[in-house]
């Protein structure tokens, strides 16, 4: 039997194991060779949420999903069309997922009766051996046993030589996919560096896979996905939270300051931590609080001294970090909130993806305490976006919410990335010493830190810089002083001063754009954060079948741009696609007054194209409650 | 200029020192009315530090005070340095961010005991184990002030007050033990009624490099009155209080008639009047003993039935060099540097592996 060479425009595979299978590792080494190989590509990995969950269990099943092709790839695909299952809790976890017909590659040695009884099936059948995977196209192979076969006159421990088995599975897809060895094995020798029998174990195994394919004739087919049309440049792969860490670090080099980064660690946030702490060579400050309200408060002490002060975390830590961001609000000073979402009210569902904490960005403080918000919207957007939140805070003095996701922040793409030479300049002018406090110097007999300038923006007046002495606090201040007042009249303006300032960043943002679409049209899908990719492409399939539906993406929030209200009103119906029950949806209500219709999905999970252009389909021409 | 100039600049300035005093305690007096209680002993605490200022050698500009909420917190606004007024409980915190970033400040924390061993009892236990070198100045009354006479943490058991009308059940703090417990690096008590001894502690809490801890007796005229005056009252003072001097035996009593012997780790008062004992029989106070220190520090509750009330130690209990966490933290980032080379950002942007597409 020969071996038919098929082309796929996009193929999306989940590689499916326990904590302990290397899945991770396997998935983005496959996504490194697939970009080298000039597709685009988006990956999500999932984690169990237990640190160790017992082996063999479907709590402890931790997958990676890979979609790319040829085309404009933008989401981590809906279903998968390939499956690979390490053990039976894999397959029970996630068959839901594997499209009809699609591939499943098992490996045999873990669907013994054991791990069908951990994995908690109730037959005695393994499913390899009932009929209930007749709709897919079951590959059984016993990849365990094929590994310690080759690796039998290894003199690595019996631990070590199973733990090669995930290379077989990648080998194995190398071939299915007509993908070279090389960058792999350029790494594991990396990786392995002092340990050659490791390394020489993994790349045997791993060609051991590739021949396996080659050898057995099981599969009739081979797939090519050809390079995709991405812009010509040069490229990474980058994840969100790697772009955010970049992102971070060329805010605090294009402004000129120091980087202060006040954390405490929450799921899905702390590896900007851990990146951050990496990149001391750059002069960052990390600091690893002892809660999350000294986190946001020394991030604050910083900025008061003149640094870039940042603080992250997830909604939880958010909450605990509002009375404090408050204070910043008053102080007028820069701070930078990063806000990875997650899941669910309270400790809610850590490792799960929702965009749920808009309301709380925009309104979860006590007084009015007015912020610009930010939200990226694809893992190589965070760059750009954490970038802007820096460069709002740092030049109007205010606080920054960012709002990212465990989505996003988990994810890779493809990205194109910039060079210093071509990052913008973000201006930062302490106010200069005092000469003399004198008015013969021009200089008025007291220094006023709350003065402001046409955009309501006060100076940032740091210790250490003589004449400049003054006190700054959470009580309501007066006009220009600063000084503690308690005048009816005063506070309202203070309020209505601070809110004034926030909404002027609108003329120092760019203009909303359409991304997909016409002006003027019948409808339109409006998003923001991390559906941008499953909207866009929803949209541009709908687009093509013929429908007149356009797509805006919000990244900035608040303030929002300023003809944001006029693009809106000029569609017939508009579609607010969020992972949450309806938040923006209600601002555009009430802020702008567009008659705006929600898409909700709150599963902790993103939307799949196919559903989003159901449901948008759906929506069109309903009425509008 | 930039921040790294400005920091480096200062810090040399610092080391230089020029000796003289450039300015009057006056020098320190913001535009604001005090608007504190009269007869509040914080009035004299405001004073005592402006007096002190001066003396420190550090330019008005250097010197930042932060302090979070309660009556105390007022503080920074009657300074004529740089000074916020910040939340509850979290001056430590802000000052932990300030000071790591700008070593070039002297950062005085000014915190009450509701502020830092209730609300905020858990930024100052991790303030003092990094051993940030920060002053922080405790304003203990033993009373919630601004909320209008509420029980605190250091209340005694049975205090009734205004939550507490049938006495409080709270086990108070002891807030020496409480810092020599968190492994705090210099730990010392002074009072609002002596302000000479009050001048001498800032001063100290200056010098040390580290976080100093200095808790000030202060008396709340309007809810407490008088909670500490068997030691600020100067008929009783002798009897019930004993200042420590590095070095000196623990002598108290009006005519130093008193001394402090040890019998093992047990403390014991003894008459040098009668020929039993003599100055050499006593214990000699060393700062640096972290043991002793931690004994002078439980000299503060009832005594069991049988023993005797030991007097209340003020001055200086405990003083060591430890590395400072701002210190360290600077450290680091220069071995960094050293070690991989001023970061460079487009090898950053780059990453570790790239591709191009034509």
């Amino acid at each position: 039997m020969s071996v038919q060479n098929k082309v796929q425009e996009e193929v999306t595979i989940r590689f499916a194991g326990d904590s302990g299978d290397g899945m991770q590792l396997t998935g983005s080494l496959f996504t490194n060779t697939t970009a080298l190989e000039g597709n685009d590509l988006r990956t999500l990995p999932e984690f169990p949420a237990e640190i160790r969950a017992p082996a063999g269990t479907v709590p402890g099943v931790s997958s990676f999903q890979l979609h790319f092709g040829s085309k404009e790839i933008l989401t981590p695909g809906d279903k998968c069309d390939v499956l690979v299952v390490m053990n039976a809790a894999a397959l029970k976890a996630n068959l839901s997922l594997l499209g009809s017909g699609g591939i499943i590659i098992a490996n045999t040695s873990g669907f013994d009766k054991r791990n069908l009884n951990l994995a908690k099936y109730e037959t005695e059948v393994s499913p390899l051996e009932d009929d209930s995977l007749a709709d897919y196209n079951v590959l059984e192979v016993d990849i365990t046993k094929i590994t310690k076969e080759s690796l039998s006159d290894s003199p690595l421990g019996y631990k070590e030589v199973e733990r090669c088995k995930n290379m077989f599975v990648l080998g194995l897809l190398y071939w299915m996919y007509n993908r070279p060895l090389q960058s792999t094995i350029t790494f594991l020798k990396k990786k392995f560096k002092d340990k050659q029998g490791i390394a020489n174990a993994n790349i045997k195994v791993l060609k051991e896979g590739y021949h396996y394919g080659e050898t057995t004739e099981v599969f009739s087919s081979r797939y090519t996905v050809k390079e995709a049309s991405l812009k010509p440049g040069t490229y990474r792969n980058i994840t969100g939270t790697d772009a955010t860490v970049l992102g971070l670090v060329s805010a605090a080099h294009q402004s000129r300051l120091p980087l202060f980064f006040g954390s405490y660690p929450i799921t899905p946030a702390s590896d900007i931590l851990h990146g951050l702490s990496k990149q001391k060579h750059f002069g960052v400050y990390t600091f690893q609080a002892e809660d999350e309200i000294a986190a946001v408060s020394s991030a604050i002490g910083a900025a008061f001294g003149g640094s870039l002060g940042v603080t992250s975390s997830s909604g939880p830590g958010i909450a605990l970090k509002g009375e404090a961001i408050g204070l910043a609000v008053m102080l007028e000073l820069p701070l930078v909130i990063l806000n990875i979402q997650r899941a669910g009210p309270s400790t809610g569902m850590p490792t799960k993806t929702e965009q749920a904490d808009l309301m709380q960005a925009m309104y979860g403080r006590n007084g009015e305490s007015p912020i610009a918000i930010v939200a990226p919207r694809s893992p190589a957007d965070c760059f750009e976006s954490v970038f802007e939140a820096c460069r709002i805070a740092l030049e109007h003095m205010i606080p920054v919410m960012y709002l990212s996701d465990g989505y996003l922040a988990n994810g890779s793409e493809p990205w194109k990335f910039p060079e210093t030479k071509d990052l913008p300049e973000i201006e930062v002018k302490f106010e200069p010493a005092r000469t003399n406090n004198g008015p013969e110097n021009g200089e008025t007999d007291k220094f006023l830190p709350y003065v402001r300038d046409k955009r309501f923006v006060r100076s940032w007046s740091i210790p250490g810089t003589g004449g400049l002495e003054h006190r700054v606090g959470g009580l309501e201040k007066e006009d220009e002083t600063g000084d503690i007042s308690y005048d009816p009249d005063n506070h309202e303006k203070m309020v209505k001063m601070r809110e004034a300032k926030r909404d002027k960043i609108a003329g120092f943002i760019p203009l909303q754009e359409i991304d997909n679409g016409v002006e003027n049209g019948e409808t339109v899908i409006v998003g923001w954060g991390s559906t941008y990719g499953s909207i866009r492409t929803a949209v541009h399939e709908l687009r093509q079948e013929g429908m007149d539906v356009s797509h805006i993406h919000i990244r900035y929030l608040s303030p929002f741009p300023r003809n944001l209200e006029k693009l809106l009103k000029g569609y017939d119906t508009v579609l607010v696609p969020e992972i949450n029950n309806g938040q923006l949806v209600r601002l555009l209500r009430s802020e702008l007054m567009i008659r705006a219709k929600g898409i909700n999905k709150i599963k902790g999970r993103p939307f799949g194209v196919e559903e989003l252009k159901k449901e948008i389909k759906n929506g069109i021409g309903s009425s509008v409650a | 200029m930039t921040i790294e100039t400005k920091i480096s600049e200062h810090l040399k300035q610092k080391e230089n020192g020029n000796g003289e005093e450039k300015y009057s305690s006056k020098d320190f007096s913001s535009d604001q009315d005090v608007r504190w209680c009269p007869g509040c002993g914080d009035y004299t605490i405001l004073k005592q530090v402006q007096k002190t200022m001066p003396k420190i050698g550090v330019d008005k500009e250097d010197i930042v005070f932060i302090s979070g909420i309660g009556c105390a917190a007022r503080f920074p606004y009657y300074m004529d340095t740089f000074g916020m007024h910040s939340i509850h409980g979290r001056a430590p915190a802000i000052s932990t961010g300030l000071k790591v970033s700008r070593p070039d400040l002297s950062v005085w924390i000014i915190t009450g005991d509701g502020d830092s061993l209730s609300i905020g009892a858990n930024h100052f236990v991790q303030l003092l184990r990094r051993n940030v070198d920060v002053n922080l100045l405790l304003f203990n009354n033993q009373i919630y002030g601004l909320t209008k006479g509420q029980y605190s943490p250091t209340s005694p058991e049975g205090s009734t007050t205004k939550s507490t009308p049938f006495g409080s059940i709270d086990h108070p703090f002891n807030p020496l033990s409480l810092s020599m417990g968190a492994d705090g690096t210099f730990v010392a008590r002074t009072m609002d009624r002596d302000p000479r001894h009050m001048q001498q502690m800032l001063q100290r809490s200056h010098q040390h490099k580290g976080t100093s801890m200095l808790e000030i007796y202060q008396n709340c005229i309007v809810f407490n009155d008088g909670a500490f005056e068997l030691f600020t009252d100067r008929k009783t003072r002798p009897r019930e209080a004993i200042y420590l001097e590095d070095g000196q035996p623990l002598l108290f009593g009006k005519d130093n008639e008193k001394g402090i012997r040890l019998d093992g780790l047990k403390p014991e008062v003894v008459s040098l009047e009668d020929g039993g004992y003599s100055k050499e029989d006593l214990w000699t106070h060393d700062e640096g003993d972290k043991t002793k220190a931690y004994l002078l520090s439980q000299f503060f509750d009832a005594p069991a039935p049988g023993e005797t009330q030991m007097p209340r130690p003020f001055g200086v209990l405990y003083a060591v060099e430890r590395p400072c966490y701002d210190e360290e933290v600077s450290n680091q980032i220069d071995a960094a540097v050293e070690q991989k080379g001023q970061g460079e950002l487009d090898d950053l942007l780059q990453g570790p592996e790239t591709w191009e597409i034509k």
